[in-house]
């Protein structure tokens, strides 16, 4: 059969946040996607393709926006795509359950170019609110095609492509105040019937933000998320660790007949550092990212940034800075990249540049190891606590100095929108939190833990190690530690879960990652170790530098070299102060 | 009764009148579809009251204290 000559459409997806935007994209594409750059922006724009009949669409997911004018860096880049004429035609995403908000952003494209289709999301939502629309009294308002859909339903999509290709140039349209008009039109096209849906959300709202439960319910739900996702991993890290030990023997086998140094440094140093790294890294990130995710989904996170921007406001934050914070529990390099929700620039730097300090998942086995072994009985959960709270508190001090320091500029208004509660898409939350959070993150990891594996092998089988760690030895002990600690930090720095293995390689004198990992952790409290050391490790541990992915992803975001030189040692110099001041005050007592 | 809007309680609405603070504050106010004449309600406050949810246009937006003082509203 001869292939029909295949005709490419770019159709570019405008709207608001939270109109169903993703979804609709996803459930169009099929969820193939992939992030290109355009014209040279950092912000990525996702493109993805989807063929009908002879039509190859390519569609553009353009950042969501409240408007066009508004002085922000997306909406500067979405306004300039869609006057660029790159895109044969772009859809106004609009929400059916609040269709005058988001006309006014349908208004405002709808000046700046030729070819539109309006597209009225959510009308499943629209409908539970007993809202009923005349898409056909629409379209003529507004002189464009409109088409009705629920793209968590698949409902209108078709109808939709259709509209797409059939969409004529109807000129640029003048609509001098799109405020008033959009509220005009609103008026015409649709009837609001009993609403009794909004009212239960809105108790359920008081509630979840009420003065008294508020702060206490987040403080619950944020620990049972940690606790959830360290108790959980145990059973995916024991089974990947049991698949690594296979491919050790396996690729060991294989490797038989080669130099010992060669299989030495392939297996022994880069693959079992490697498949270290994966095993304790990649479970707590497969747990906590869709739980993250969900409670990104049912519209709680905005809920989060409502309860703490009182805080986060008295160090020149705001509320959304604290949701990079949570993210940075679950990885740092996530958190940094999370900023992006900033919109201030001054904010998204200084957020980006203390991230680290927050302890992320590759730092808690680390700090329960030593709480559980040096702090007896009801103790040690409570250390662990009070790290991550350390950890919070310092990463929002360390950015109200960083304000302080700097010039103050007029910050934008802080406005915050709090959508409806949705049900979650637990598929999708799934696909996009392993792919874009966890898969992502952990092959960035690789990059760095193979060639680290390579490096601390040699060193481990020649007397450099102990060496290394006799250099570091006075720096170590004027901070509270021992030149093997500091090793192990430095050896950390491709990934925080490599600080135990590292510790205990020096220590035993092994040859291997691979052997130490059955060791007793009791070794550490023969090696010395008392229970000061502990709290300069556990110190140093939330405050030093980021690991390698979190640096490569404050590089990606900022493209700044100055700013990922900042985002190493702002952390490390607060760790180096902390830790010898907490020496000098342990030591007295 | 004209006064402005952080005055305002919980369950109470007005028709926004002025807004008093600068050109990008209006700007950014204006995509919310913030502008004279706009009905406002007030939800409900964050604790400690720095933060308030305000519904407008059929969406909620919670905004400052401080930049609440800058718009007055006529009750209704």
């Amino acid at each position: 059969m001869r292939e029909a000559p295949v005709q490419k459409r770019v159709i570019a997806l405008a709207g608001n946040p939270n109109v169903g935007k993703s979804t609709l994209f996803n459930a169009l594409t099929g969820g193939r996607q992939h992030t290109g750059n355009w014209s040279g922006k950092t912000v990525g724009i996702a493109r993805g393709d989807t063929r009908r009949g002879d039509i190859r669409y390519e569609f553009v997911d353009l950042p969501g926006t409240y408007a066009l004018d508004g002085g922000g860096e997306d909406e500067r880049l979405a306004a300039e795509y869609i006057c660029s004429g790159e895109a044969d035609c772009t859809v106004v995403i609009c929400d059916g359950s609040c269709l005058q908000r988001s006309l006014i952003l349908a208004l405002q494209i709808l000046r700046l170019t030729e070819k539109v289709v309006v597209c009225v999301n959510l009308m499943d939502e629209a409908r539970k609110n007993g809202i009923v629309l005349d898409g056909a009294a629409l379209s003529q308002a507004l002189g464009v095609p409109v088409v009705l859909t629920a793209a968590g339903k698949k409902e209108g999509l078709d109808a939709l492509l259709a509209e797409v290709s059939r969409a004529e140039l109807h000129g640029k349209q003048d609509w001098q105040n799109p405020i008033e008009d959009a509220q005009r039109i609103a008026e015409i096209c649709t009837r609001q019937g009993e609403n009794l849906r909004h009212r239960r959300q809105e108790k359920i709202d008081r509630i979840l933000v009420s003065p008294c439960f508020g702060i206490p319910l987040m403080l619950l739900l944020l620990l049972f998320i940690i606790w959830i996702t360290i108790w959980g991993a145990n059973y995916p890290s024991a089974l990947l660790e049991s698949l690594a030990n296979r491919g050790y023997t396996l690729l060991k086998g294989l490797l038989s007949g080669a130099p010992g140094w060669l299989s030495g440094a392939l297996v022994d140093g880069m693959y079992a550092t490697a498949a270290r790294v994966i095993c304790v890294m990649l479970p707590p990130m497969a747990i906590f990212f869709p739980l993250f995710t969900v409670l990104e989904d049912i519209g709680y996170l905005p809920r989060i940034a409502f309860l703490l921007d009182g805080g986060m406001r008295r160090c020149g934050g705001c509320g959304k800075q604290a949701l990079t914070l949570c993210m940075g529990l679950g990885c740092n390099a996530v958190g940094v990249m999370g900023c992006r929700i900033l919109e201030s620039p001054g904010q998204r730097t200084r957020a980006i540049l203390t991230n680290a300090m927050v302890p992320c998942n590759g730092r808690f086995p680390t700090l329960i190891l030593l709480g559980s072994l040096f702090f007896s009985g009801g103790l040690a959960p409570f250390s662990v606590a009070l790290c991550i709270l350390a950890g919070v508190f310092g990463a929002m001090a360390a950015s109200g100095a960083l304000h302080l320091a700097k010039r103050r500029e007029e910050e934008p208004t802080f406005v915050l929108e709090l959508p409806p509660f949705r049900k979650p898409k637990f598929l999708q939350i799934l696909v996009r939190s392993l792919v874009d959070r966890t898969l992502h993150i952990s092959l960035r990891a690789l990059k760095v833990a193979a060639p680290a594996g390579l490096l601390l092998w040699i060193l481990a089988n020649t007397p450099l190690l102990s060496r290394c760690a006799g250099l570091l030895d006075p720096l170590g002990r004027a901070m509270g530690m021992n030149g093997v600690i500091l090793l192990a930090f430095v050896f950390s720095f491709p990934a925080n879960e490599l600080f135990i293995p590292v510790t205990l390689l020096t220590l035993t004198g092994a040859g291997s990652i691979q052997s130490v990992s059955d060791v007793g952790a009791g070794l550490l409290l023969n090696a010395g170790w008392t229970w000061q050391t502990a709290v300069c490790t556990m110190a140093f541990c939330l405050f030093h530098w980021p690991c390698a992915t979190t640096l490569m992803t404050v590089y990606s975001e900022t493209r700044s070299k100055k700013e990922t030189a900042a985002a190493f040692f702002l952390p490390t110099a607060v760790g180096i102060l902390l830790c010898v001041m907490l020496n000098l005050i342990l030591s007295a007592i | 009764m004209e006064l402005t809007l952080n005055r305002l309680m919980p369950g109470l609405s007005g028709t926004v009148t002025q807004i008093l603070g600068s050109e990008m504050m209006k700007c950014r106010l204006r995509s919310f579809g913030l502008i004279p004449g706009t009905l406002v309600s007030v939800c409900y406050r964050s604790p400690g009251g720095g933060v308030t949810a305000l519904a407008l246009r059929g969406t909620m937006i919670a905004m400052r204290t401080c930049e609440l003082k800058k718009i007055r509203v006529r009750l209704s």
